[in-house]
Formats: C-alpha cells, sequence, structure tokens
C-alpha cells in the first residue's frame, strides 16, 4: 500500500492537529487517529454538533470523506496559487477560474464542518509534481492542463467512492452535489482549453488506489 | 450552527414522500389519451407509465427523463435553429447522441421492466430560436443532474449508483456546456442558481422533478413506488 509522508502547513497554527496526527505514515490511517483521541475526550467532543455528528459516522464514511477532503485540499490549494500569481490566468478567465476556486474553498469547508475533529489536515503540494511541471504557474498552458487533470481525476474519485456513502443518505446526497459540481468545473476547464467538455456518454469512476497513484506526485514527500 | 448541520438539516426535511404520486395535467391526459392521432415515432405508446418499486422504479424514473431529452435533442437536430454554429451544433449533436446512449443503456438494464416510450409535448418551444433551444436544454439538463443527485440514496443496488453516477457527471458537463454557450466565460456554467454556499449543486425529489418536466410530457406518469 501506498503511504503518504506529508506535513502539515496547518500544523504550524493548530497545535491540536500536531497532536492527533501520530503517525505522517498513512494519510488515510489519520481519522482513525484522530477518532481514537476523539473518544478520550468526550467533552471536546461535544464542543459542536458537526464533531457529534461527525462522531457518529460509521468508519469507512469517515476514511472517504477524509480522502475527498484531500482532494478538494489539493484543488483549493491550486487555485488559490494560481489565483495569487500576477499574470498568470488571462483576464478573460479570471472569473471563472475564481468562481472554480471559492467552490473548492466551500467544498474543503464542508467536509471539514462534517468531518469536525476527525478531518485530516491539509497536505503540502507540489504543483510541478517534482519537477516534471516546472512552469505551472507561470505558463497558463500548464495551469490549464493541470485543472483538468484534478477536475476529471475529481469526478471519476467522488464517482468512486459513491457506493462507500450508501449506509448515510444525506452524506451520499452530498458527494453527489460535490460530485456534479466539479464535472462542471471539468467542463468548463475542458472548453477554455479547447477540447471537448467530455469523453464520451459515460464518465468512468476510479478506484482509491487509482487516484491516489494520480494525486500522489503533486503531494510532497 | 455550521452550515453542514443547517444543509442536512434542510435535506432531511425535504427528503422526498415514498408515496409520491404524480399526474400530469388533465389538458395532458386529454392528450394521451388521443395518442393515436398524433406522431409517436412509430412506437407504441402507454398511456400511463408505472415506474415499479425500488431500484426498478428509479431506473425507470431515470430512463424517463433520457427519454425526455434524447427527443428533444433529436428535434433540436433535426431542424437546427438558422444561426446554430458549427461548434454548437457539435457539441448537441454530442448530447444528443449521450442522451439516447443514457436511455439505452437504462432501457437495457431495466429489461422486461422498462416502461414503455413516452409520448413529449415539446410546443412550447421554439425549435427556431437558438435562445429558446439552448434555454430549455440547460433546463433538461439542470433537471437531469438535480435527479440524479436527488434519487441517488434512493437506490439499493451499489452497481446501479455506480452507473447512475456515470450519468450525471456528464449531464453536468452538459449542462456547464450549454450554460456557457448562452452566457460564455461567465460564472453560469456552474452559477449561484444551482450551485449553493457549500458548493453543492441542486439534489430534487423525483415529485419537484416529475412535476418541473411535466409540461413536457403527455403520458402520465405514477411514481407512486418512489
Amino acid at each position: 500500500m501506498k503511504t503518504l509522508n506529508t506535513e502539515t502547513i496547518l500544523g504550524g497554527i493548530d497545535p491540536d492537529i500536531q497532536s492527533r496526527l501520530l503517525s505522517r505514515r498513512d494519510l488515510f490511517a489519520r481519522s482513525t487517529v484522530a477518532l481514537g483521541a476523539l473518544a478520550s475526550a468526550p467533552l471536546i467532543l461535544a464542543a459542536t454538533a458537526s464533531e457529534v455528528f461527525a462522531q457518529g459516522l460509521p468508519q469507512e464514511i469517515m476514511d472517504t470523506l477524509n480522502f475527498a477532503l484531500t482532494l478538494e485540499h489539493i484543488e483549493d490549494a491550486y487555485y488559490r496559487t494560481g489565483l495569487g500569481t500576477d499574470g498568470l490566468i488571462p483576464a478573460e478567465y479570471l472569473g471563472v477560474f475564481n468562481h472554480i476556486g471559492l467552490h473548492e474553498a466551500h467544498h474543503v469547508a464542508f467536509l471539514e464542518s462534517v468531518l469536525g475533529s476527525a478531518a485530516v489536515a491539509r497536505p503540502e503540494a507540489d504543483f510541478t509534481a517534482g519537477g516534471k511541471y516546472p512552469d505551472v504557474f507561470s505558463n497558463f498552458d500548464t495551469f490549464l492542463t493541470l485543472s483538468q487533470t484534478f477536475e476529471d481525476l475529481g469526478v471519476a474519485a467522488y464517482k468512486g467512492q459513491a457506493t462507500n456513502l450508501m449506509a448515510n443518505d444525506d452524506i451520499l446526497t452530498a458527494a453527489l452535489q460535490i460530485h456534479s459540481v466539479e464535472a462542471r468545473h471539468a467542463a468548463e476547464v475542458r472548453r477554455i482549453g479547447g477540447k471537448p467538455a467530455w469523453d464520451g456518454a459515460f464518465d468512468e469512476p476510479m478506484s482509491k488506489e487509482d487516484v491516489l497513484a494520480a494525486a500522489m506526485p503533486f503531494l510532497k514527500a | 450552527m455550521t452550515n453542514i448541520t443547517k444543509s442536512l438539516s434542510d435535506q432531511t426535511s425535504a427528503r422526498p414522500s415514498r408515496r409520491n404520486v404524480v399526474t400530469w395535467t388533465a389538458a395532458g391526459i386529454a392528450g394521451a389519451a388521443v395518442f393515436g392521432s398524433l406522431p409517436n415515432f412509430g412506437m407504441a405508446q402507454e398511456m400511463t407509465a408505472t415506474l415499479g418499486d425500488g431500484d426498478v422504479g428509479v431506473l425507470n424514473y431515470a430512463y424517463a427523463l433520457e427519454q425526455l431529452e434524447a427527443a428533444f435533442y433529436k428535434k433540436v437536430i433535426e431542424a437546427p435553429y438558422a444561426d446554430m454554429s458549427a461548434e454548437e451544433k457539435t457539441i448537441l449533436t454530442d448530447i444528443r447522441d449521450h442522451e439516447i446512449a443514457h436511455a439505452d443503456f437504462l432501457k437495457t438494464a431495466l429489461a422486461d421492466k422498462a416502461i414503455g416510450d413516452l409520448e413529449v409535448d415539446f410546443s412550447a418551444v421554439d425549435f427556431t430560436s437558438r435562445d429558446a433551444v439552448l434555454t430549455t436544454a440547460v433546463t433538461f439538463e439542470d433537471l437531469g443532474v438535480a435527479a440524479y443527485n436527488g434519487a441517488g440514496k434512493l437506490l439499493t443496488t451499489p452497481d446501479y449508483l455506480v452507473a447512475a453516477g456515470k450519468i450525471v457527471s456528464v449531464e453536468g458537463r452538459h449542462a456547464a456546456t450549454i450554460r456557457d454557450l448562452l452566457n460564455p466565460l461567465s460564472v453560469s456554467f456552474a452559477g449561484p442558481d444551482v450551485v449553493d454556499d457549500n458548493g453543492l449543486d441542486r439534489a430534487l425529489p423525483p415529485a419537484d422533478v416529475l412535476a418541473a418536466a411535466g409540461p413536457f410530457v403527455k403520458t402520465a406518469i405514477n411514481a407512486d413506488g418512489l
């Protein structure tokens, strides 16, 4: 099994997060670790409704939501960096990318609010993928290519995880509601790139392993 | 109170009744009663399409919507509006083919449980008008997205949920694309009219979707089992 050895940039500002991350070896074991920490601190747990809500979720759902949150963190960081880089995104596309970035930030906040204290930390990203895309934030074509990659990947990832959420109707529905927004993003980004907005009549799902393999190069080792 | 708590309670309170009975307008039923005199693509049609129970009911519900979409785009491509650009024709032809593929897929999955061919009514749509065609297309695509999003939780068979997922994101791509044709490079592709402050697309219960689709369908649809 692949492991993600990621530092957390939030660690510097939230001491709780560091203490919860007993292991950095496996990003997707973090929710387990966090849950253990929560179980020993029932008073803290009751602090907000969302944390109480998260406590009652089956592990499979927590893990799946943390997997989704990790992908949303990557997208969120990607657009924040791109939008914060003067001259990268041509003026005529700024409105679109601002809007996409806003949604990704909303998705992060939404998933974090569902997971409460069990939410994984923001991974540290390397959008050059170890030097493979050195001009990602200086060449709009590269930025656009990776934007499409992340959006299509998000669509395939949510689709591949839907069956793991069937035990909770509200969470399944929310995940589907994010899934179709990612599809809207993917279509718009593809159009800006002069490409068809779809690959055919059916979008294929991807397994967690395949999504991780695609996302791993963009996470700092 | 966080957004999620509010959102989830809203969704819970909005949970659809499992005994949705949707019938079309009296005029629609009267129209269906005389369907023999109307163009019907040469196919046998039913007075009432009964979707059925459980997963079959949900798949038939999806099949009904895909039939509606496929019929719409067939008309669009058969008689393109005057100023249809080459790009628009490519897009709308692709979408037509996708909707036909979706309908065929669902019909095959349903086998002998599939509802018959719906009789549609696009008399309110001016197919010579780009704006009317694209605006109606957006209505159908957004409705399709909201319908699949709302129906996912009604499915009990994981394979069907995956299949629905393979369709709904393509509907989302359609919706964004046609919205972009109408309002290029604006936020419309995922506008605030369909995506809320949590970044969530719409999810509608079958009763709401069928009510919205009602004016375009003459066949009565019995969604009692959903």
